[in-house]
C-alpha cells in the first residue's frame, strides 16, 4: 500500500522527520506513537502533501507511485485520506457541496462519470447513520459553529463517502469524550477492510482500546524508534514516554 | 498661478468647450441650476487625486487621458440591443445615453407608478431636481446638472405598493469618445413601497465617461429596494452617485454589484432625515486587469433611533484596485443611533490594491456604532482542506471565493438577477 524509506522534512532550517521507514500492507491498521514534538503531526502533513514542509531525502510509495511528486489533491484521488487533527471551518461553503465537488472530482480523475444526484444523496444518508451524524449538519457550512466531537465524526464521515484505499487519522481521539470516541471508532472499524489500511497516529493508548491496530510504533525525535504489536501500546502507557526518552536519547 | 492649477482649469475648461459644443441645446434642468452648476464646475474643477475624497480615484487624469475630445456621437439602438438586458420578473425602462427612451421601454400601466422623462415634469416635480443632489457639494454632481440629458422620473404615489420591481436598464451606445450625463428622480411617497433595479451596461464601440446622479427621496413609513447592477466593460469610467433623504419609519436598502468596468466610482449618500428609519448599503465587486472600483458611502444620521447597516466585499485580481471609503456620521440629536458598518476584501495577486478607510464622526452620546475591515489573502488553512479531500486548486479557491460572496448574492430577492449576478461573478472568478 504505502511504502516510506528514510524519509526526512524539514520546516525551514529545522528538521523534524529524521529518517522515517514505514511499510503498511493492504487490510492492516498501524499505530504511530510518541510525544508531543516527536514528529507525528509533521508525518502526516508529508504525506498529505502540505506545501509548508521540504522533504530532504527520502521517498514513499504509494500503489506503486511516487507519492512525493503527487499534488495534495491527485494524492487524495489516489486514495490518500488524512483525517485532520484540527478540522478546518470555511463558513459559506456546505457540507454537500464540498463532499458532492470532491467525489466528482476524485470520480473524473479516474475517468468515471460524476454521480447522479439522487444516488448522491442515498450515500449521504447511509454515510452519516455510520458516525451518528445529523443529517441536519451535512447541509450546514464545513464544520461551521460544529463541537469538536462534530467535527472529528464529521473527519470520518468524509472518509465514509470517499472511501480512500489508506486513511492516516492524526489524533482523531484528541478532544473527545468518552461516547463521541466509541462512536468514532465504530465508524473506522467498519470502514475497514482487506483493501484499505488505516495508520492511527495517536499520543494516548485509549483509542487504541476501539481501533485494535495490527503494529505499534513508536515515534521519537523524528524517527521510529521501536516497533511491534498492540502490547507495544499497553507497555507505553504503563510506563509512559519518559522511559523511551530515557532509552532513546540521541545526541542531537 | 501655478502650473498645476492652470493644468486643472486646462482639463475642466476643455470638457466644458467639448461638452457646450457638442451635446444638444435643450435644457432638462432649471436654468438657474445650470448656470449654477457651471459656476461651481470651473470654480472647483474635476476632482483628482490631491482631492481627499478622490484620493484613490483621479477622475481628472482619466478624462485629460481618455477624453480630451469628446464627439458625443452615438449609436441608434433597437429592441434586439436591448431584449437581452432585460429582466423578465420587471417591468423593463430603458435610458440610452441618458435620455429616457420610451419606444424601447415596456409600457404598463400600474397604480400609482408614474414613468416619465424630465421634460414632460410639471413645475412642482420640476422643484424637486436638485433637492438632494446639490451642485455644490461636488464637482461630478455640477457636471452633470450643467449637461443633464432627458432623464428618467419615477414616482409612487402614497399608500401604494408596486407589486413588481421596476428596471431601469442604463445603457451607452457611443461609437466615439463620449460623456453622458444621466439623471433621475426616484420620489416614493408615504407608505408606498418598490423594488427597484438599476442595470448599466455600455454597448457601444469607444470609450465613455459616465456621470450618473440619481437622486431618491422616501417619504414616510415608505419602502425602497434597490439593486445597482453594474457591467459596463472595459471601455467605459463611470461615477455613480446616489443621493438619498429618508423620512420617519421608512427603510432604504442597496445592493450593488460591479462585476466590469475599467473603472467604477460610487457615490453612495443617504441621510437619515428623520426618526425610526434604517438603511442597508451592501455592496460585492470583482475586479481585474487594471480595473478600479471605488466604493464611497455617507451615512447622515441625523435624528434618533435610526439603524444603519454596510457590508461591502471585494475581490481584487491582477493589478485591479478596490476602495472602501465608509464615513458615518451621528450628529448631536441622532441618540440611540445603531450603525454597523464591515469591509472584507480578499487580494487574489501581489499587485491587487485594496485601500479601505472607515470614518466615524459621531457627536451624540449614547449611540452603539461600529465598523470593521479586513483585507488578506485567500484561507490557505481552507485551501489545503479542500485539495486534501481531492478538489484541484482551481476549484478549490472558486468555492471558497464564492463562499465570501454568497452572503451578497444571497441578499438578491429577484431569481433572473440573481443567476445573472452569479453567472458573470463565476465568470469573473
Amino acid at each position: 500500500m504505502i511504502s516510506i524509506k528514510n524519509l526526512h522534512a524539514s520546516i525551514g532550517d529545522k528538521e523534524i522527520l529524521r529518517g522515517i521507514n514505514l511499510e503498511v500492507k493492504a487490510g492492516e491498521v498501524h499505530a504511530i506513537m510518541g510525544p508531543n514534538g516527536s514528529g507525528k503531526s509533521t508525518l502526516s502533513s508529508v504525506l498529505a502533501g502540505r506545501e509548508d514542509y521540504d522533504v530532504t531525502e527520502g521517498e514513499v510509495t504509494f500503489n506503486g507511485k511516487d507519492l512525493l511528486e503527487l499534488s495534495a489533491e491527485d494524492r487524495a484521488r489516489e486514495g490518500l485520506f488524512l483525517a485532520f487533527q484540527y478540522p478546518v471551518e470555511i463558513p459559506g461553503v456546505s457540507n454537500i457541496n464540498f463532499l458532492r465537488t470532491a467525489l466528482n472530482e476524485i470520480r473524473a480523475y479516474h475517468g468515471q462519470e460524476e454521480m447522479p444526484a439522487k444516488d448522491f444523496l442515498a450515500l449521504v444518508k447511509d454515510k452519516s447513520k455510520l458516525v451518528e451524524l445529523d443529517s441536519k449538519l451535512a447541509s450546514r457550512s464545513v464544520n461551521e459553529g460544529f463541537s469538536g466531537g462534530e467535527k472529528k465524526r464529521n473527519e470520518i464521515f468524509q472518509m465514509a463517502m470517499l472511501q480512500p484505499k489508506l486513511a492516516i487519522l492524526d489524533e482523531t481521539d484528541s478532544g473527545l469524550d468518552i461516547d463521541a470516541l466509541r462512536i468514532v471508532a465504530t465508524g473506522v472499524n467498519k470502514l475497514k477492510s482487506k483493501e484499505n489500511a488505516t495508520i492511527v497516529i495517536t499520543h494516548y493508548q485509549r483509542l487504541l482500546d476501539y481501533i485494535v491496530p495490527d503494529f505499534v510504533h513508536i515515534l521519537y525525535k523524528g524517527r521510529i524508534v521501536k516497533s511491534g504489536g498492540k502490547e507495544l501500546a499497553l507497555e507505553l502507557e504503563a510506563k509512559g514516554y519518559d522511559e523511551i526518552k530515557k532509552e532513546f536519547e540521541i545526541a542531537d | 498661478m501655478s502650473l498645476v492649477a492652470e493644468n486643472k482649469s486646462a482639463v475642466t475648461q476643455n470638457l466644458l468647450e467639448q461638452l457646450q459644443k457638442n451635446s444638444s441645446k435643450i435644457a432638462f434642468m432649471p436654468d438657474t441650476e445650470i448656470v449654477s452648476a457651471i459656476r461651481i464646475l470651473e470654480d472647483k474643477g474635476i476632482p483628482n487625486n490631491k482631492h481627499e475624497d478622490y484620493k484613490y480615484c483621479n477622475i481628472e487624469a482619466v478624462l485629460r487621458k481618455e477624453f480630451k475630445t469628446v464627439e458625443q456621437s452615438f449609436n441608434e439602438l433597437t429592441n434586439a440591443d436591448i431584449a437581452p438586458l432585460k429582466i423578465e420578473e420587471a417591468i423593463n425602462l430603458v435610458v440610452v445615453n441618458g435620455n429616457y427612451n420610451e419606444a424601447l421601454s415596456e409600457k404598463m400601466i400600474v397604480k400609482g407608478l408614474t414613468v416619465k422623462s424630465l421634460n414632460e415634469l410639471s413645475s412642482s416635480e420640476k422643484g424637486l431636481l436638485s433637492s438632494q443632489a446639490k451642485s455644490d457639494t461636488d464637482a461630478l454632481i455640477a457636471l452633470n446638472t450643467a449637461f443633464t440629458g432627458n432623464g428618467l422620473f419615477l414616482q409612487v404615489d402614497k399608500n401604494n405598493i408596486i407589486p413588481m420591481p421596476l428596471h431601469v436598464i442604463y445603457v451607452n451606445s457611443g461609437n466615439s469618445s463620449n460623456v453622458t450625463n444621466t439623471r433621475n428622480f426616484v420620489n416614493i411617497q408615504a407608505s408606498a413601497e418598490v423594488t427597484l433595479i438599476e442595470s448599466f451596461y455600455n454597448i457601444g464601440t469607444a470609450k465613455v465617461f459616465s456621470n450618473f446622479v440619481s437622486e431618491k427621496f422616501v417619504g414616510e413609513n415608505a419602502k425602497l429596494t434597490c439593486y445597482t447592477f453594474q457591467n459596463e466593460g472595459a471601455l467605459s469610467y463611470s461615477v455613480n452617485t446616489n443621493q438619498v433623504k429618508i423620512s420617519k419609519y421608512s427603510n432604504y436598502t442597496n445592493n450593488t454589484f460591479t462585476l466590469s468596468g475599467e473603472l467604477v466610482r460610487n457615490n453612495h449618500n443617504v441621510v437619515l432625515a428623520d426618526s425610526n428609519c434604517e438603511a442597508h448599503l451592501n455592496g460585492l465587486f470583482i475586479s481585474n486587469g487594471t480595473q478600479s472600483v471605488d466604493n464611497h458611502t455617507l451615512i447622515d444620521h441625523q435624528m434618533p433611533h435610526c439603524e444603519s447597516n454596510e457590508l461591502y466585499k471585494g475581490i481584487a485580481k491582477d493589478k485591479s484596485v478596490g476602495t472602501f471609503n465608509g464615513k458615518i456620521f451621528v450628529r448631536k440629536d441622532a441618540q440611540k443611533t445603531n450603525a454597523y458598518q464591515s469591509s472584507k476584501n480578499i487580494l487574489m495577486s501581489d499587485d491587487a490594491t485594496i485601500n479601505t478607510k472607515p470614518q466615524l464622526e459621531i457627536y451624540a452620546d449614547d449611540v452603539k456604532c461600529s465598523h470593521g475591515t479586513s483585507t488578506g489573502k485567500i484561507d490557505t488553512e481552507a485551501l489545503f482542506y479542500l485539495k486534501a479531500r481531492g478538489i484541484g486548486d482551481e476549484s478549490a479557491r472558486k468555492l471558497l471565493l464564492q463562499a465570501f460572496a454568497q452572503e451578497l448574492i444571497d441578499k438578491i430577492e429577484i431569481p433572473s438577477l440573481q443567476e445573472r449576478v452569479l453567472h458573470l461573478f463565476e465568470k469573473a472568478l
